[in-house]
């Protein structure tokens, strides 16, 4: 009996029947759920699990079990590649001895990125095998292969996911999970210590492991092709099932090969199909991984075959795909004229925009008021990070001038202030951004005697990409609570000061002391996620007392707070955290007693 | 059978699509769903495929190709015309969820325009207030269950029942009372 998975829980279920034994991850839309998965399965089956501080430290996790010939995965969003990156690129070299799989979450779209970044195109780089599944009930295939083809190159392998997979639900027939096999136990060993004479031996040995990987995968069954005449679509990942459907739709038959491993391109298939062929277009969304591949293997195996794809312009690098537009790349392709699929409906009218924003009752909406408030009136650049608080750009608040990733907002402040001496400098950053990326920044800042506020946003959560545990809780079992405040203590930190943002008062007192600090001071904002706590008590507006000015809006732009008929009014949607009413001129906002 | 679920995040639709798409597989059905999970689902526009008993498809309804528009808000119901097939369906519930941006008086949002135009524009277009009957339901946020409710009158490929007890398993038992005089309110709004 088959069952329902999301892909990213098709690639859990995948790889706790494939035997890992340890597993680990920092949470990243689109990829979040394959360790929530995990940490719910388990440890019933033997499974150490953690979200680990980054994706650095989690692949590196993984890697010492994998150096115990143990089974291992790390899990991340395609940017927490960026950051594991430095990690990656030398276990490549290094190789593994248990089964190591990557699992990398790209976002074509973005839906919840910063970036469209191709991680196919990363593991060519690092010269690892990466497969691609075009739906989950193959992420679940894969993730099991992945474990097999890892120990028989001794490479780690990643699989190469996308939104539309890790974010789609499939029926999945499912294996029993095995009990664990038995870790074979660390070696010692000169091969596990990287030297740059061992670099140069390994740099050879990792070359000739592409082509055994390019024989490994051509063998696999992730590649296929059904032939209807000498018109073909090469198609790779998600695309796979739109061409299927858009060729449906216009009504066509022509040649298919689909591409599960796109790197190394395994050339047997590739070539028999190629050579059956007259015109072929590939489709894959993001950057031309496996047209630049077929385009070489066709070069050096003088075929005769026209390929289009990205470099002429029939489809872009773009953007998330769907049946729509690779319809019309089709047509384009075989010069038809394309129906208008679409029933016509007159203009609508003006529809409103939707952009999101800060919940009702987040407690970052108290911190960016508190700060605006205290900066008033001098020269302040709020530098910003990754996270929820990320909407603190979003009008009315304003209170973001510049996010660019993981930890960034610290040391951009600092090269700001080095070219801005009068501007004051504040950084916002998120509890678990802090642990994960903002300790090396406030450590050069401490050395470096910048005069930076850093303003740490701690909703004792990691709430974004779904609620997940950082290393400032004690989530489970014997975990330790790493005080954030010790952290900058012991990072040499002077002024340190603590208070509600929601507690408006005493949260704009500590905005101006930490402004008025010479030194760099960290600022920490603390008050639970709304999310997580459901709160007792809400607020309503007294309507004899409401004048309509609506600074409560324009001011703090709750979703809780609507205006209607001359007044506001205050919906279900309210947690009570008060902001509204310590701001209200007419103190006409009251708490539901 | 293809299903486009469209709301404001916080309305609980990715429990919906997961009911329908859980009550498919236990009917022995195919299904593809595809989901809004992330940065948009605070309080932003989401949309939830849900494709019964297709293979051989990938998880995105094309546009035209959706038999059932389901729209938890008016808005968002225009906002996703494109993708109903002629001759499809549409279940709005006319409550809007007003954006923080129309509050600021940056983006119009002309409620009474909008659902004229649904109504003018959409024959198979079914409109009710799924907002009151969640109330007296027990919990406004029980508007998703209500308008799963409304939903299981056309021709779903699974029963009634089925759909409820499969929403049902995906909600904390404190709250299954109320979810199940949701789901029945909404049953017996649409009934024709």
């Amino acid at each position: 009996m088959p069952v329902l998975l999301m892909g990213n829980e098709a690639i859990a279920r995948g790889a706790l029947e494939a035997g890992i034994r340890v597993a680990a991850s920092y949470p990243g839309t689109p990829a979040s759920e394959i360790m929530t998965t995990l940490m719910h399965f388990g440890p019933e089956a033997g499974v150490y699990t953690e979200w680990s501080v980054n994706e650095k430290v989690a692949v590196e996790i993984a890697a010492g079990a994998a150096y115990a010939g143990a089974r291992a995965l790390a899990s991340m969003k395609q940017m927490g590649l960026n950051v594991a990156a430095d990690a990656v690129m030398s276990l490549a070299y290094i190789g593994v001895k248990g089964g190591l799989v990557l699992v990398v979450a790209d976002d074509p779209g973005p839906h919840s990125s910063q970036t469209e970044q191709d991680t196919r195109l990363f593991a060519r780089f690092a010269k690892l095998p990466v497969l691609d599944p075009s739906c989950p009930r193959e992420a679940y295939e894969m993730t099991k292969y992945a474990f097999t083809l890892s120990e028989t190159l001794q490479l780690p392998v990643i699989v190469r996911t996308t939104t539309r997979v890790s974010h789609a639900c499939q029926e999945v027939e499912v294996s029993a999970v095995p009990p664990r096999p038995p870790v074979p136990g660390f070696v010692k060993d000169p091969r596990w210590v990287i030297m740059p004479s061992l670099a140069a031996r390994q740099h050879v040995w990792l070359n000739k492991q592409q082509e055994r990987a390019r024989t490994e995968l051509a063998a696999s069954p992730f590649n296929a092709a059904q032939l209807e005449g000498p018109v073909g679509v090469i198609a790779g990942g998600p695309s796979f099932f739109y061409v299927t459907e858009a060729l449906k739709r216009l009504g066509l038959k022509l040649s298919l090969l689909k591409i599960g491993t796109p790197y190394p391109l395994p050339e047997e298939p590739v070539k028999s199909f190629l050579n059956q062929m007259e015109r072929v277009l590939i489709v894959e969304e993001q950057e031309p991984v496996i047209e630049d591949q077929v385009i070489s293997l066709a070069w050096r195996q003088r075929l005769a075959v026209e390929i289009s794809g990205k470099h002429d312009g029939y489809l872009p690098r773009e953007g998330e795909f769907n049946v729509d537009r690779v319809a019309a790349a089709l047509a384009r392709f075989l010069k038809l004229e394309q129906e208008e699929a679409i029933p016509a409906y007159p203009p609508p009218p003006p529809l409103p925009a939707r952009p999101p924003l800060f919940c009702a009752g987040c407690p970052h909406r108290g911190a960016f008021y508190a700060l605006k408030q205290a900066a008033r009136g001098q020269e302040v650049i709020f530098t910003g990070d990754i996270g929820c608080y990320t909407l603190g750009a979003a009008p009315p608040l304003n209170a973001m001038d510049t996010c660019l990733c993981m930890g960034a907002s610290l040391g951009l402040a600092q090269g700001l202030a080095r070219v801005q001496p009068g501007t004051r400098l504040v950084a916002f950053i998120g509890d678990s951004t802090f642990f994960h990326a903002g300790l090396p920044p406030l450590i050069n800042a401490v050395h470096l005697k910048v005069p930076l506020v850093v303003v740490v946003l701690d909703n004792e959560t990691t709430a974004m990409t779904g609620h997940q545990s950082h290393p400032g809780l004690a989530g489970a079992g014997d975990q330790v609570a790493v005080e954030i405040a010790s952290v900058a203590r012991g990072c040499g930190v002077e002024t340190i000061i603590t208070a509600d943002p929601l507690d408006l008062e005493t949260a704009m007192a500590a905005a101006r002391q930490a402004l008025a600090a010479r030194g760099p001071a960290v600022l920490i904002f603390r008050h639970p996620c709304p999310q997580v706590t459901r709160a007792a008590t809400r607020y309503r507006v007294n309507e004899e007392a409401c004048t309509c000015c609506q600074t409560c809006i324009n001011e703090l732009g709750c979703p809780a707070l609507v205006p209607a008929d001359g007044l506001v009014t205050i919906n279900t949607t309210c947690t009570g955290c008060s902001l509204c009413a310590s701001i209200c001129p007419a103190a006409a906002i009251e708490e539901v007693v | 059978m293809d299903i486009l679920i469209a709301g404001v995040g916080g309305q609980g639709i990715i429990l919906a699509s997961r009911a329908l798409a859980s009550a498919a597989v236990t009917a022995g059905l195919t299904v593809r769903t595809a989901e809004t999970i992330g940065m948009a689902q605070r309080e932003g526009s989401v949309v939830s495929h849900v494709r019964l008993g297709v293979s051989e498809a990938g998880p995105l309804i094309p546009c035209g190709a959706a038999d059932v528009l389901l729209a938890l808000e008016p808005a968002e119901a225009c906002r996703n015309l494109k993708y109903l097939r002629p001759g499809g369906r549409a279940l709005v519930s006319t409550a809007p969820v007003i954006p923080v941006l129309s509050s600021l008086g940056r983006s119009p949002y002309p409620v009474t325009d909008i659902l004229t135009y649904l109504r003018n524009n959409l024959p198979g277009c079914r409109c009710l207030d799924a907002l009151a009957l969640a109330r007296e339901a027990g919990s406004p946020r029980t508007l998703n269950l209500v308008m799963l409710g409304c939903l299981a009158n056309f021709d779903l490929p699974f029963p009634a029942d089925l759909l409820l007890a499969e929403a049902l398993t995906l909600l904390p038992a404190g709250v299954h009372d109320m979810n199940r005089r949701a789901f029945e309110l909404g049953r017996r709004a649409l009934e024709v």
